[in-house]
């Protein structure tokens, strides 16, 4: 037996014994978890840091407070996401009892990425632990010294039989791939989400696969420039531009290009100094092979601001492309890096229609002091979420479904979404065993008269809400009656 | 030709016109319209199909779909609504809610067994979500899938909702197109087939399968009234029904006793002779006649067991003492044979069923509520229904779908809607405030970092219109019970109030 044959196994012996169940144990865990972060913040901080060069500080912003927010989050709501959620009945089950009852999958897949790997591997956890689950979790090798700490830490804190770590690269994960699970919890590329989707075909295995694609962004003319641009700079520069949500590429009229880089070059001096690759807050491109593949899109656009980079410390420098082409190499796949295009377009149609022709992006971003802009972009586009006036701040808000849609994703989760994806939401009707004479209107011999009563229950609604109300309003005035009358005497 | 119609229906959706609540409403009002008017047509056709009688054509297809177009004609305009969403401290000035979106072209592959049900409930939804589709009927029930061809054009919209017929062949060059949600009832094997296909264009799906639907019978229940309802659920359509209870669970004791009231039932409902009963179905074709004769083979049944093949006619059967590793019990029966196999008690059916692949449907007969309530907690199963079957398919409040298996999703009333909505998380800002946002960006040190981290952190505020209302009233009723609270303490303390009001009070 391979090693992810036995942590599959023993993950599943583990689920079937049943203590993943109890809010107890669940809460424990999420507590376990919650301690990791906040007692083991140095060697998680390191890590990342030889891996993507992001700052301590940094760290915490984008990685793990929101981590911590989400168990908070769980801990606190968990009695109410677990319970029984009861559902609106019909004449029919007028007098029983239905209602849906959340359950755990069973033994769910966690394929984390690099870019923010304890955001992305450990939030779909919160989600897997939250629901009963157990969880297989397998970081991505890229970000090697993050995936080491991950697999010596997550054993220390919460249950080892249940949540294993399995570290590893593709055959690894090939060979995982091939084991049953419940769920699949794929974070990357869309090439990739394939491979995944079709292996879980062969065992039936729901997905979720939270992908990537081209983020437009469109800043109208009529908006404040250098504030839009502030923001769209920083969501593009955090992390070097690897973020699966950060703009890939700017949409405005040829009248406002030289504003807006302007402004951009403004933004970055401001943010990472003169000099970007001395900066501490600055990242790298995570290995090599990313930093020729991005270096590569340069070759047919013209570079308006930086453009430098140094291959030795996989540096690419805050870098703005103008009067860029939709056919340019740097349009045809999704940048991942610090290249921010400039697309010059007639207007909101013709940034429409382009954006239209591209698969549907993770996210989309305008910028328009204009409603009735907004409102056509949401209408006349679609995408996993859209923002206005500024970048990336929908991730951090746990009420909203995070997910893509066509090439960018299927499947959502933050907050309640992680427990609801992770669960098996089963309908419930609890009848009982008398009034049969109710149901012999569904039995044989059939006769028209039987079927129309049929129809009549089955057909007739009642707003029981309503009624409800009203005979509460009878019942009220009825007492108020007697009382009125009593003292009038 | 029909990749034609899958283009033009694409394109057609691409010019938005299903975009509108009101094109929406007129498609779904003619659906209905269809319904109501063809059901003589349609129950011809379900009886040249499977042999089913003209009253259960309405009561178990037609109804159903009458009714989820009634929910989605009342309701399409609360659910397509967007849904704003609690904020935090971070977007207390911002708009946030959720926009539902159509997909695009949805796949609608449907079965034999319901063709009307399997396809246009699916259909409802997709319709209501503003998308367009592509159904893809059921070869073997022939009469169904020529009809639907000929009927959907004549009510809905030409191009959005073409109805391609066809075989396995047909069915596999549709699916090299491009969907954006396939939604699959049948069979898990196909199932596979049809998510592979999926998985190279990233298309979600939504499969609607089987599986083995264990049914409980509790030695201390109402064993007449629950064999009475068993037995309808069991020989239904012939016993062709994705939900209907597969096999029976029951104590040694009880055996006999069920035998008895299934084969009475039996009679009350088809005579003495099922085959010339108008009420009783066939089975759909020569090849699952004979699966359903071979499962039976080498067991003597107690009760039915005839059959005629040139009618594909199966007698509904009923078989004891069903030993777990008969054929009987590996795979779905989809036909009128229903084994009995006996456990030692509650514990003994948990544990067999859970050894088993997740069924589609769970039923439970038992009077005692915590025997219930812990069998339910201790297995897992699509969906369940305690002291009847089948019934949970007709509240649309209530998620249909499997697990595992017997598949993937959920649909019904607003659960299709929601399945064939896309789901876009909305933020909305201005372009103020940009102070609030300094924090944020770099160079960044711990001060900075700390305020973000207080800001970040505030819990979320349900700032919607029904939270406000609910703490005004709250309020005003508190107010008001404190009132009444002091004017009963100044009554009884004794005040003399010389208020007329009170003047009754002490007489």
């Amino acid at each position: 037996m391979s090693r992810e044959e036995q942590a599959v196994a023993r993950a599943r012996k583990a689920f079937d014994t049943g203590r993943s169940k109890s809010l107890e144990h669940r809460i424990r865990q999420l507590r376990n978890l919650q301690r990791l972060l906040s007692e083991r913040q140095k060697e998680i901080s390191e890590a990342i840091k030889k891996d993507l060069n992001k700052s301590e500080v940094v760290i915490q912003l984008y990685e793990t407070l929101g981590l911590e927010e989400e168990i908070n989050l769980a801990i606190r709501k968990l009695k109410e996401w677990a319970a029984p959620r009861p559902v609106e009945k019909n004449l029919l089950t007028i007098s029983d009892t239905v209602y849906i009852k959340p359950e755990p999958l069973g033994v769910v897949l966690i394929i984390g990425a690099w870019n923010y790997p304890w955001a992305v591997t450990i939030q779909p956890l919160i989600g897997a632990i939250a629901a009963g689950n157990a969880a297989v979790v397998k970081p991505s090798e890229v970000c090697v010294h993050t995936a080491k700490v991950m697999e010596e830490l997550l054993p220390a804190y919460i249950d080892k039989e249940l949540y294993p770590v399995v570290s590893g690269g593709v055959s690894e994960t090939q060979e995982l791939l091939r084991q049953r699970f419940d769920h699949i919890f794929y974070t990357g590329n869309s090439v990739v989400g394939k491979v995944i989707m079709e292996a879980a075909a062969k065992h039936l295995t729901p997905v979720t696969l939270e992908l990537g694609g081209k983020s437009p962004c469109y800043i109208d003319k009529n908006c404040d420039i250098s504030i839009a641009c502030r923001r769209v700079a920083w969501g593009k520069y955090t992390n070097c531009g690897q973020t699966c949500i950060a703009p890939d590429y700017i949409l405005c009229e040829p009248s406002i290009q030289d504003q807006v880089i302007e402004e951009i070059t403004k933004s970055i001096k401001e943010f990472y100094t003169e000099n970007p690759q001395t900066c501490p807050d600055y990242g790298r491109i995570i290995n090599q092979r990313h930093f020729k593949r991005i270096m590569a899109m340069l070759d047919d656009s013209l570079v308006a601001v930086g453009g430098d980079s140094d291959e030795s410390d996989c540096y690419i420098a805050p870098t703005v492309l103008r009067d860029v082409k939709p056919e340019a190499k740097v349009m045809q796949e999704e940048i991942f890096g610090p290249l921010l295009p400039i697309l010059p377009v007639s207007g909101l149609d013709e940034a429409i229609k382009l954006i239209n022709k591209g698969e549907k992006p993770l996210a989309l971003y305008v910028f328009t002091p204009d409603d009735k802009m907004i409102k056509r972009i949401e209408d006349e586009t679609s995408s996993g979420g859209l923002m206005a006036n500024d970048c990336l701040v929908h991730y951090s808000v746990s009420s909203l479904p995070f997910g893509g849609v066509g090439n960018s994703g299927m499947g959502c989760y933050h907050g309640k979404f992680s427990f609801d994806q992770l669960s098996h939401l089963r309908g419930c009707l609890i009848k009982k065993l008398n009034k049969e004479g109710m149901n012999n209107m569904r039995y044989p011999p059939h006769t028209s008269k039987k079927l129309g009563w049929a129809r009549f229950f089955i057909l007739k609604s009642i707003d029981l809400g309503w009624i409800g109300r009203m005979a509460l309003l009878a019942i009220l005035v009825g007492v108020a009656a007697v009382v009125l009358q009593n003292y009038l005497k | 030709m029909e990749w034609q119609a899958v283009q033009q229906a694409r394109e057609v959706f691409l010019s938005g016109r299903t975009r509108a609540l009101e094109f929406r409403l007129q498609q779904l009002q003619a659906l209905q319209r269809m319904i109501t008017e063809r059901e003589t047509d349609i129950c011809i056709a379900l009886k040249q199909d499977i042999n089913r009688s003209q009253y259960d054509t309405p009561l178990l297809e037609l109804i159903g779909i009458e009714n989820e177009i009634k929910l989605a004609l009342e309701k399409l305009t609360e659910w397509a609504a967007p849904r704003p969403v609690e904020k935090n401290l971070l977007t207390m000035s911002d708009e946030v809610y959720i926009q539902k979106q159509p997909l695009g072209l949805v796949l609608i592959i449907g079965t034999w067994n319901y063709p009307w049900a399997v396809t246009l409930q699916p259909l409802v939804g997709a319709i209501a979500a503003g998308n367009g589709a592509v159904i893809k009927p059921s070869e073997l029930s022939e009469h169904s899938s020529l009809l639907l061809r000929a009927l959907l054009p004549r009510y809905l919209d030409k191009d959005l909702y073409p109805v391609v017929l066809g075989g396995v062949s047909k069915t596999q060059e549709l699916l090299k197109q491009r969907f954006d949600h396939i939604f699959y009832t049948g069979s898990s094997s196909v199932g596979k087939l049809v998510m592979e296909a999926a998985a190279h264009q990233l298309t979600p799906v939504t499969l609607e399968l089987g599986g083995k639907s264990p049914c409980y019978i509790d030695k201390n229940c109402d064993i007449r009234v629950a064999c009475r309802r068993v037995t309808w659920g069991k020989f239904v359509n012939c016993g062709q029904t994705c939900i209907a209870p597969d096999y029976i669970l029951c104590e040694p004791c009880i055996q006999g006793r069920v035998v008895e009231c299934i084969r009475q039932t039996i009679l009350e409902f088809y005579g003495a002779d099922p085959k010339s009963s108008p009420d009783y179905g066939r089975i759909i074709n020569q090849h699952h006649f004979n699966r359903v004769m071979d499962l039976m083979e080498g067991y003597a049944p107690v009760v039915g067991g005839q059959s005629d093949a040139s009618q594909c006619y199966i007698a509904p059967t009923v078989l004891k003492d069903v030993p777990p590793h008969s054929r009987l019990m590996q795979e779905e029966i989809f036909g009128p044979l229903l084994p009995i196999m006996t456990v030692s008690d509650m514990d003994d059916a948990i544990h067999f069923i859970n050894e088993r692949e997740k069924p589609l449907a769970l039923y439970i007969f038992c009077s005692d509520k915590k025997a219930t309530k812990r069998m339910i907690e201790e297995t897992t199963s699509g969906g369940v229904t305690v002291n009847d079957v089948m019934m949970h398919y007709t509240l649309s409040s209530l998620p249909f779908g499997g697990v595992g298996q017997s598949g993937m999703g959920n649909y019904h009333g607003k659960h299709t809607f929601d399945r064939l909505s896309h789901q876009r998380a909305c933020l909305v800002r201005s372009l103020g405030m940009e102070s609030v946002n300094l924090v944020r960006y770099p160079p960044q040190d711990r001060h900075r970092a700390r305020r973000v981290r207080m800001v970040l952190k505030s819990s979320l505020i349900d700032l919607s219109k029904r939270t406000f209302i609910w703490a005004v009233s709250v309020s005003i009723i508190a107010f008001g019970l404190f009132i009444t609270l002091l004017v009963i303490l100044l009554i009884a303390s004794g005040l003399n109030c010389t208020c007329w009001y009170w003047r009754g009070f002490y007489n």
